[in-house]
């Protein structure tokens, strides 16, 4: 094989900086991706364990949906056909004239479909600590939000914060599928680099790097978090 | 203070686990509940301050019924005492904060008032220098008598308890039944399901016998450990009585 290695392109312009702005692409859909699952899949989490089977009803709804069809799928549905089936103004505004339709399209899609494992996180959680609380709560006299809020939540956080973690890794790494769609995050930047200069190994390889680095910068930064907030007298659970 | 009528309460739809039960508590009254395991002292305990809701029949706690639309089960629970077997503690918050934490979410009391009355029921429960732990950095009997004043904060009327001994070391469980003889003492209204027929004989106006989800003797203390009636209560005495 006849391959000229060049390493020296990595820190050339303009690749170095390309691979610089697929890298705050990625983080800024994966940030954003995780703000909604987060918050989405908690509210979820908590509709699943409550007193209410309307609103346990609409958590198992929506997570064997969103749950059940591959990322991929739900990526082209929302950017293909779902601005089909809006009424006409609405579907060319979703396809053209908000801004950014694909990269805002990736972060929804993601969003959605990480919130549904989120929520099953947070469900967990909440039953690992216990009918016990939720008793010693509700015998008080603190209401069922109350003692979500005061009792259930800080718990069950406490115990996910391992799964989450891998969750939100797990977001860093499919954001790389928002580039079927057009987006130009990390990794399209690194296929854009290896079709002007066909210097393909060196890019991946450099891609490569920049994921894990990512990776374990969040994996230590969350299992400081894990120690900062396990309660005195017990272990963290350990890492993600 | 505490009547029950008639309670029944089915688990799903075969399983019975309360058949017909009815009892009353007078004010000041302390009464022990006894029976063998699953007999259903646990859910009868917990349907009197609507933890477990029942199929029909009535509760009425100091003249509020828990069946009726316009109760607030939740201003109704702040009003009763509860302390469960497993201690049920905050695990995230320190002593102190446990027994603040209702005074100051459900009854709207200052910081300062609920950290006088915590402090004043830490003493009284003899654990004022734990005042800062946390619940995983105390000895079971310690975590029980937590419990009972994180019960106590509320200024209950009533108090119950379910097996609040059952799961700790032999060796503490006197401190526990220390406080709670004391409460007794004190007039506190009191629903105890326990096996410590010491305490029984020594605090408790009437024993209450269940087996398979009924009442089946409900009596005078003296007279149930004297000659119990039912040939089933006779054999669970004799049973607990001799190991
Ligand atoms: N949530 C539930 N769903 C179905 N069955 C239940 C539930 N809780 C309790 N039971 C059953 O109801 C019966 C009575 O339970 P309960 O806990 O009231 O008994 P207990 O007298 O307190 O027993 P123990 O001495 O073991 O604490 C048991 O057979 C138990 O298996
Ligand atoms: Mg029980």
């Amino acid at each position: 094989m006849n391959y000229n290695w060049d390493w020296g392109i990595l820190f050339r312009d303009p690749y170095a900086g390309w691979i610089l702005e697929g890298l705050w692409w990625t983080i800024v859909i994966s940030l954003l991706a995780w703000v909604i699952a987060f918050t989405l899949g908690s509210i979820l989490g908590v509709f699943r364990t409550t007193s209410s089977p309307i609103l346990r009803a609409i958590g198992t709804c929506y997570v064997e949906l969103f749950r059940n069809i591959p990322i991929l799928v739900q990526l082209f549905l929302w950017y293909f056909v779902f601005p089909e089936i809006l009424p006409d103004d609405w579907g060319r505004w979703v396809k053209r004239d908000m801004p950014a339709p694909a990269m805002t399209t990736a972060i929804v899609a993601l969003g959605l479909y990480t919130a549904s494992r989120v929520c099953e996180q947070v469900r967990s959680g909440i039953e690992a600590v216990g009918v016990g609380q939720r008793q010693a709560g509700r015998a008080i006299g603190m209401t069922e939000p109350q003692v979500y809020r005061h009792i259930l939540l800080p718990n069950a956080y406490r115990i996910i914060i391992p799964p989450l973690t891998s969750e939100f890794l797990t977001i860093f790494k499919q954001s790389s599928l928002a580039l079927t769609i057009g987006v130009v995050e990390l990794t399209a930047m690194t296929r854009q680099i290896e079709e002007y200069t066909f210097q393909g190994f060196e890019a991946f390889t450099a891609a490569t790097i920049v994921y894990s680095l990512v990776t374990f910068t969040v994996m230590f930064l969350m299992r400081f978090v894990d120690k900062r907030t396990a309660l005195p007298g017990t272990f963290a659970s350990g890492g993600a | 203070m505490i009547e029950m009528m008639a309670v029944n309460k089915w688990y799903g739809k075969d399983f019975q686990v309360l058949k017909d039960c009815s009892l009353k508590v007078a004010k000041g009254e302390v009464i022990v509940v006894c029976g063998p395991s699953g007999s259903g002292k646990s859910t009868l305990i917990k349907t009197v301050n609507g933890l477990e809701p029942i199929n029909s029949g009535d509760i009425v706690v100091d003249g509020v019924s828990i069946t009726a639309k316009s109760t607030n089960l939740d201003k109704m629970r702040s009003r009763i005492g509860m302390v469960f077997q497993n201690f049920e503690l905050f695990p995230h918050m320190n002593v102190t904060d446990n027994i603040e934490i209702g005074q100051i979410k459900v009854l709207g009391r200052s910081d300062e008032e609920a950290s006088e009355k915590a402090a004043a029921l830490l003493k009284r429960v003899d654990l004022s220098e734990h005042a800062l732990k946390f619940p995983s950095q105390l000895s079971g009997g310690q975590q029980q008598r937590v419990a009972i004043a994180r019960g106590l904060a509320m200024e209950p009327m009533a108090m119950l308890f379910d097996e609040p001994t059952s799961a700790l070391d032999p060796e503490m469980i006197n401190e526990v039944l220390d406080v709670m003889v004391s409460l007794a003492g004190e007039g506190m209204t009191m629903m105890v399901v326990t096996h410590e027929m010491g305490f029984a004989r020594k605090v408790a106006d009437r024993v209450v016998f269940m087996d398979y989800g009924e009442i089946v003797e409900d009596a005078k203390s003296d007279d149930f450990f004297g000659s119990p009636r039912s040939a089933r209560a006779q054999d669970f005495l004799s049973k607990i009585l001799n190991h």
